[in-house]
């Protein structure tokens, strides 16, 4: 008995018979990242089940695609995960050459890549700073969103878009960069590399986030795969997969030739020299802690990316080449291709009939998974930790529902 | 005042009083609305500044500075809602419960010698007991709001307010103790002098058990990161949900109000009251250190010390709120009983013994008052009688200045 007490200090005795109450969290909520709705099966602090419901913000987009041709569906894409919408514009433009057998211009393989990072940063911002809002501390929001309006401003100056950019297209781009752009890049990534120890000081090493977050919703390595959890989730656990280096060999010949490390966590070993704080002497592998610093490591890991993207970028020499007709013709046939999103390993499927219209689209969610967890993680924690397991998962709504 | 009314005027006695009374609650009513609009302005200013924004810039000319005001006349304007299966009584009632109580415990606060609202012989006593009233408001508002999110506001706030009782209360002991008096007056006259006169550095103990003052009582006034009663990430608002426009406000009046009242309570009781850290007046002639002698002129610039005090009180407040994450309940409650409890009780004994041992200080003669301090608890305490006496005599306050003076 006792050992099992050691084991779970939340199991509690009551002297007292309490009854359970059944408390919606959602869908309009301040901590559920859009319109996620948790139902909440609490005894006083104690959540003993929670449930997630979804499908407020379905928009039948997979539907859409099938009456679209494969590039109009762009759009569609950009509003699934709206925060790292270049990364869903590359995952579908990527799925549907697969399909026709067509490989984009060397330069705009590495633009390619040089957006969907830069990408990739502004969402792990807005997953940063959220999750500051989740545990209550405003200003590391604040902070993320200083730095993730430098990243807007410079895609708004690549597609004139702030948030949906149906930039990266099926054949390439729909326009090249604009002229000084890079400097402007660069200059932001200088300016941008110290800001990280601000949020270090702020969130990852702060006494109180790290009591939060470390030895809260640990989830499992083998638990971490029996639900399909993807991306930071599932590196957060420590193992050691992302699909830039294990996927596709059309995805991972995108990466050919760039120099970087999986970020994931293997018992407080850290892919490169960098100036990282160190891990809380409370923090388990697999808790809400590590999947946070996961994303972290990826921000830097990204810039790394970033500026040997804009090395090669401005090495190749040639046109950038233009995108394919909007009325593309699609082959008889399907593919299926994962993509390393910041959330998870978003996949696409599509099926060609000879016609410019897919006669099937589908896509498989990464942060659908990721939430699938949430209720195993949440038995039995209070409710202050509902926010900072669901917030660790970093889900979005739009994505989930499609 | 009264005497005055009474002697020059030839008005009755009970109108006078009752002028006087009027008029008290009307200057301290005053003084925490116009302190909430500041503190409410100057919370958005620092706020944004801490978060690299500029907040409010143009309401009322340069810096927003009339943007409480602006905010306050859009709370009137608001709908007054109230849920269906809300309990009417109760939900009206609860907001002004909690302004009251934290409105009545300025009735025993010194903003300097001799300028209180009504001079208590309990003043400490009075001050957290009263200020402990607030919690009721907000159980009756989770209560009778008919949320689930209320009601977990304020179950939490309810086992948070009262577990914090203890260590605060053992906190504010000490000066007490060190004073040999619950009357805020005497403590804080007893710091006149230099800075060093001033309990924070009377001796380590003092200066470590403030610290735990201030985490105490940021927590029985429900402030960041002990803000668990209104939780927004958790519980949507906490207790305060389905409150909107001028009952909501009320909340916020009475939040801002004990936050002020802690701090100017930390002030008269650690950091010197009224005195300034430099004996200014006394150096310059201007009085004979005894402050019931001083001039008024003297008093309003102990008002303005007692006021900057609270206010960077106040300020650091704010400051912790918009950097640090909230704590979960279970933390809090930790917080309390395995840290702050000891710690102040430990903390207690080691004034206890300090006293006992070094009633002068490390250095002898380094603490001049010190010596006089013992002295007069020493006094008091064998004059018990006249110390009951006191307390009977206390219905009618000017008696109380005649015997400081003695």
């Amino acid at each position: 008995m006792s050992q099992i007490l050691d084991e779970d200090q939340r199991i509690i005795e009551f002297d007292v018979r309490t009854d359970e109450m059944l408390v919606n969290m959602g869908p309009q909520h301040p901590s559920t990242h859009g319109v996620l709705r948790l139902v909440l099966r609490t005894d006083g602090e104690i959540v003993s089940e929670m449930e997630p419901h979804i499908g407020y913000l379905h928009r039948c987009a997979e539907k859409i695609g099938e009456n679209l041709t494969a590039r109009q569906w762009i759009p569609y894409t950009d509003r699934m995960d709206y925060l790292a919408a270049m990364n869903m514009n590359l995952g579908w433009s990527l799925t549907v050459e697969k399909l026709l057998r067509y490989q984009v211009s060397e330069k705009a393989r590495h633009l390619r890549i040089l957006i969907a990072e830069l990408n990739r940063i502004a969402s792990h911002l807005v997953g940063m700073g959220a999750y500051g809002l989740d545990l209550g501390t405003f200003s590391p929001f604040l902070y993320a969103f200083r730095e993730r309006e430098k990243i807007l401003d410079l895609l708004e100056e690549v597609c004139g878009a702030r948030l949906t950019y149906s930039y990266i297209t099926i054949g390439g781009m729909t326009a090249d960069l604009p002229p000084g752009w890079l400097q402007r890049c660069e200059a932001f990534l200088d300016q941008f590399e110290p800001v990280i120890r601000e949020y270090h000081t702020l969130l990852t090493t702060n006494a109180i986030f790290v009591k939060r977050t470390a030895n809260v919703g640990v989830l499992s390595p083998e638990m971490a795969i029996d639900y399909g959890c993807t991306g930071p989730v599932l590196r957060g656990s420590g193992i050691d997969i992302d699909l830039r280096r294990d996927g596709e060999s059309i995805y991972t010949a995108m990466y050919d030739g760039y120099a970087f490390e999986v970020a994931v966590m293997k018992d407080g070993h850290y892919p490169r020299d960098h100036e990282y704080p160190a891990v809380p002497q409370d923090a388990v592998l697999g808790d809400c802690w590590h999947r946070f610093f996961v994303r972290m490591l990826e921000v830097v890991q990204s810039m790394d990316l970033i500026r040997q993207s804009i090395d090669r970028y401005s090495q190749c020499k040639g046109p950038l080449g233009e995108p394919l007709k909007l009325i593309e013709k699609l082959p008889k046939g399907d593919a299926y291709l994962e993509t390393e999103c910041p959330k998870g390993q978003m996949g696409f499927y599509v099926v060609g009939d000879g016609t410019s219209i897919p006669w099937r689209v589908r896509a498989r969610s990464s942060a659908f998974s990721n939430l699938a967890v949430a209720p195993e993680l949440c038995r039995g924690c209070l409710i202050a930790d509902v926010p900072s397991v669901v917030g660790s998962l970093d889900v979005v709504m739009g994505e989930i529902d499609r | 005042m009264a005497e005055f009314l009474i002697e020059t005027a030839g008005l009755p006695a009970w109108l006078s009083w009752t002028a006087i009374a009027v008029l008290s609650a009307v200057l301290i009513l005053n003084v925490i609305a116009g302190g909430a609009l500041v503190f409410i302005w100057a919370e958005r200013k620092i706020a944004a500044r801490i978060q690299d924004r500029l907040g409010p810039t143009r309401t009322g000319g340069r810096f927003g500075w009339l943007q409480s005001l602006a905010d306050g006349i859009k709370l009137l304007a608001k709908e007054d809602l109230m849920p269906d299966g809300a309990d009417a009584l109760l939900f009206r009632i609860a907001p002004y419960v909690s302004f009251c109580a934290s409105f009545c415990a300025f009735i025993a606060l010194p903003f300097a010698f001799d300028v209180v609202g009504q001079r208590l012989n309990v003043g400490v006593f009075f001050v957290v007991a009263v200020l402990g009233l607030e919690v009721f408001g907000v159980i009756l508002a989770g209560y009778a709001s008919a949320s689930k999110w209320s009601l977990f506001g304020a179950m939490r706030e309810a086992a948070q307010v009262v577990s914090y009782e203890v260590p605060l209360g053992m906190c504010v002991v000490v000066p007490v103790m060190l004073a040999g008096s619950m009357d805020l007056v005497t403590i804080g006259e007893k710091q006149a002098g230099w800075g060093s006169n001033w309990f924070i550095f009377h001796d380590p103990f003092t200066f470590i058990i403030f610290w735990v003052y201030y985490t105490c009582a940021l927590a029985s006034v429900n402030r960041a990161p002990f803000d668990l009663a209104e939780a927004e990430s958790e519980l949507v608002a906490g207790f305060h949900t389905e409150y909107s426009g001028l009952r909501w406000s009320f909340f916020f009046m009475a939040e801002y109000g004990s936050m002020f009242l802690v701090s100017a309570l930390a002030a008269i009781l650690f950091l010197g009251a009224w005195n300034g850290p430099v004996p200014v007046s006394q150096l310059l002639g201007l009085s004979d250190g005894m402050a019931a002698n001083a001039p008024y002129a003297l008093r309003l610039l102990g008002c303005m010390n007692l006021l900057l005090k609270a206010t960077v009180g106040v300020l650091v407040m704010m400051w912790i709120r918009w950097t640090l994450p909230r704590l979960r309940i279970d933390q809090v409650m930790t917080t309390c009983l395995k840290y702050c409890t000891p710690i102040a009780a430990a903390m207690f004994a080691g004034v206890m013994l300090w006293q006992l041992f070094l009633p002068g200080g490390l250095v002898a003669g380094s603490f001049q008052n010190a010596a006089g301090v013992r002295e007069g608890w020493l006094e008091q305490s064998n004059n018990q009688e006249s110390v009951n006496e006191d307390a009977l005599s206390d219905i009618v306050p000017s008696r109380r200045i005649v015997e400081v003076s003695r």
